[in-house]
């Protein structure tokens, strides 16, 4: 058995024969968690769907476990590999139960009875995702996030090699979103089952993620591991964004910054002028943000926000340039806010300049 | 917690089982009444004792044992085969639709078996005295299989379910309009067997007509009950059935096939049935409490048989010596029915 679990050579997906991405190509390892990222419409769905082969392959191929793909029959494909789709399906008088019970079918007998131990799993897949108390509720009367959960019990106990996932996250709030992620990161990780998903939430894709894939145009755009997929210049380019920021350290977006000459300082450190940035942003202020060490939680967000930014090297004392920098600053602003700061040897020179800007009348305190 | 949980399920599990045999018993107590009943009532009444007598000991009058060996017994086992395959058709039909207001009849599959039997009737009359009743049923396949292509090809292209049933609704309309026309131009003696059956009515069931039904349907249902578990696989969407390793072209194929040919076999003997594809699988579902095929194919099919032979005992008797179609009383009790499930059901059509 080959290490890679998937293997994809030069895969053309799309529809009706005609190919929208093409020259597809990666690896996927066992118990990997991989997923696919892109604008809406770039073709996420249409990969999975050609891998779950509910689409047929336009050309290239997909060795699933060592066998080809087009040669497995759907009943040999069913005990490899679970989906759990976007599309909502309507169920008429079925229990969360059911629906469960419905990932045994490759197991059971020609009329699908469930054996007792068929039962047995299918509680152990309720219980995986917290939904036992579920089991006895109509399927059509639950919440979206409850029935998240129910479709990836489903999948569970269909006891895939690999699952894969199309947006399993849209509808979800975030506590459901956190503990469907969370879910799939033990699946990976204990049972070593392989997953594949699409995923909206940047974010949580760089955290979830062993491997992403970044799905654009009629190309993968980029493959590899979230460190080197997630920095600014990529997400940036993916997505097209020209209106705001991908911060790749805590993969959080923001807005763009505020045009126009800045009248506003904001004095802080430590993450106490984090409150007063966001506000500034929002009234779409400009402004100036100072003395900080680049390191500085502060200094994190301000890189994305702030017009300028007054920086010391790192542990040292804060220089006269420095100073003077910020006075000049001080000068072209008609108002400093001072946003409070950890003040300890390095840095009591914050507390001059506060006092400073007292003295010339612009200090507001928060 | 998990313990409590535990028993939860298995209590459930039997709670249901319970429910399931309930729903079976009254259905198979109705469908015994009934048949008595309906061998009872008519122009000659049939006291009940006389009634068993003359089925199973084969002793009465000459008279007595004519009306219900020859007339009765068969119009009325004709009557639940038909309606229990209507029933099961029906029920196939809003699965493969993923519609629970799909029926041969609404779709015009009944009309395009109608249009097709009409036209060999005609034809073949001119040069044969009699049709097999084997041959209607084939006329009325192709028939029914010519609605249901014309369907599918309208479902390719538009996903809409109101559509659609509007599609279906035209095509029946096409269909009658052609089986009017020819039985217009159809000479005087074809005319009067055409007009009753076009109407459709258990009449005039020949026991031949009775073994060929049972044998057709019989073999339909007994493969329609093999395919449950696909079925129910096909209940969560096409693209679920699929990862769950069911060949979804073959399936579907089969799904047209049976369907098709169960609601032809009615249209060939009984001619159009209306609403009872729609309301009876509806009624089955909601007093099973479940849409298992396992419980829900049989459960149709009894339910089906009961609902049919029902309504021909009130289309026989009601207005005698008149005689209603079946289709007048089917409508009366089925259509409320389909409304109800509408208004019921609305957010989700």
């Amino acid at each position: 058995m080959s290490e890679n679990f998937f293997e994809i050579n030069k895969l053309s997906v799309g529809y009706n024969k005609k190919a929208l991405i093409e020259d597809i190509c990666f690896d996927i390892k066992r118990g990997e968690i991989v997923t696919l990222i892109g604008p809406n419409g770039a073709g996420k769905s249409t990969i999975l769907k050609s891998i779950t082969r509910q689409l047929e392959i336009i050309n290239g191929n997909v060795v699933l476990d060592g066998g080809n793909l087009k040669d497995l029959s759907f009943k040999e494909l069913a005990v490899k590999m679970a989906v759990v789709l976007t599309e909502r399906i309507k169920t008429e008088l079925m229990t969360c139960y059911d629906i469960v019970a419905t990932g045994r079918y490759p197991y059971t007998g020609r009329l699908g009875i469930l054996s007792y131990e068929d039962q047995e799993k299918v509680e152990a897949a309720l219980a995986a995702v917290h939904a036992t108390e579920l089991g006895g509720r109509d399927f059509s009367a639950i919440s979206d996030g409850q029935r998240q959960r129910v479709l990836l019990a489903r999948a569970i106990c269909q006891e895939p090699d690999a699952i894969i996932l199309d947006e399993p996250t849209s509808f979800l709030d975030v506590k459901y979103k956190l503990e469907l992620l969370s879910i799939l990161r033990g699946m990976a990780k204990e049972n070593n089952i392989t997953v594949i998903m699409s995923l909206h939430e940047i974010d949580l894709a760089q955290k979830i993620s062993d491997k992403i894939v970044c799905v654009k145009g009629d190309r993968i755009y980029r493959y590899g591991k979230p460190e080197e997929i997630f920095d600014e210049e990529t997400i940036r380019g993916l997505y097209e964004i020209d209106n705001g920021f991908f911060d790749p350290l805590y993969g959080s977006i923001e807005l763009p910054r505020p045009e126009g000459e800045p009248k506003t300082m904001v004095i802080s450190s430590s993450g106490k002028g984090i409150k007063t940035y966001r506000m500034l942003q929002k009234e779409n202020t400009p402004f100036i943000a100072g003395i900080l060490y680049p390191g500085d939680t502060d200094y994190q967000l301000a890189r994305l926000l702030a017009t300028e930014i007054i920086e010391e090297k790192p542990f040292c004392g804060i220089s006269e340039s420095a100073m003077e920098k910020a006075r000049a600053a001080m000068k072209r602003c008609d108002r400093v806010i001072y946003a409070g700061a950890d003040i300890g040897t390095y840095n009591k020179e914050i507390l001059d300049l506060v006092e400073e800007a007292r003295k010339e009348g612009k200090l507001e305190e928060y | 917690m998990s313990k409590d949980n535990h028993l939860g399920f298995r209590n459930e599990v039997f709670r249901r089982r319970c429910r399931y045999m309930l729903v079976f018993a009254i259905l198979i107590v109705a469908f015994f009444t009934i048949t008595v009943l309906n061998i009872n009532t008519g122009s000659v009444n049939m006291p009940v004792p006389n009634i068993f007598k003359a089925l199973f000991l084969r002793e009465g009058t000459e008279r007595e044992m004519d009306i219900i060996w020859h007339i009765r017994l068969p119009r009325i086992i004709m009557a639940a085969v038909l309606g229990g395959a209507l029933s099961l058709s029906g029920f196939l039909l809003q699965t493969f639709f993923e519609n629970p207001i799909a029926g041969p009849y609404v779709l015009g599959i009944s009309s395009g078996a109608k249009m097709v039997v009409a036209l060999v009737m005609i034809v073949g009359l001119k040069y044969a005295y009699t049709l097999s009743s084997y041959s209607l049923i084939i006329a009325a396949f192709v028939g029914s299989l010519l609605s249901t292509g014309f369907i599918l090809l309208v479902a390719r292209r538009i996903k809409n379910m109101a559509a659609l049933l509007v599609a279906g609704i035209m095509i029946g309309y096409i269909c009658s309009a052609v089986t009017d026309f020819t039985v217009t131009f159809a000479s005087d003696s074809d005319i009067v067997n055409l007009h009753n059956w076009s109407l459709g009515s258990f009449s005039g069931m020949s026991w031949s007509n009775v073994q060929v039904g049972i044998i057709v349907v019989g073999i339909t249902t007994i493969l329609t009950m093999a395919m449950s578990k696909p079925i129910g696989a096909f209940q969560l969407g096409e693209a679920y059935a699929q990862s769950m390793g069911v060949n979804i072209k073959i399936f579907r194929v089969l799904l047209i096939l049976l369907s098709s040919m169960l609601s032809a076999c009615v249209t060939a003997f009984a001619g159009p049935i209306s609403f009872v594809g729609i309301a009876v699988p509806f009624i089955a579902k909601g007093s099973l409490g479940t849409s298992k095929p396992l419980v829900v194919i049989p459960g149709a099919f009894i339910c089906g048989a009961v609902f049919c032979m029902l309504c021909d005992l009130i289309a026989r008797t009601a207005f005698a010596p008149v005689e209603l179609s079946i289709s007048t009383v089917t409508s009366i009790f089925g259509a409320p029915i389909v409304i109800y499930m509408m208004i019921r059901k609305r957010s989700r059509i």
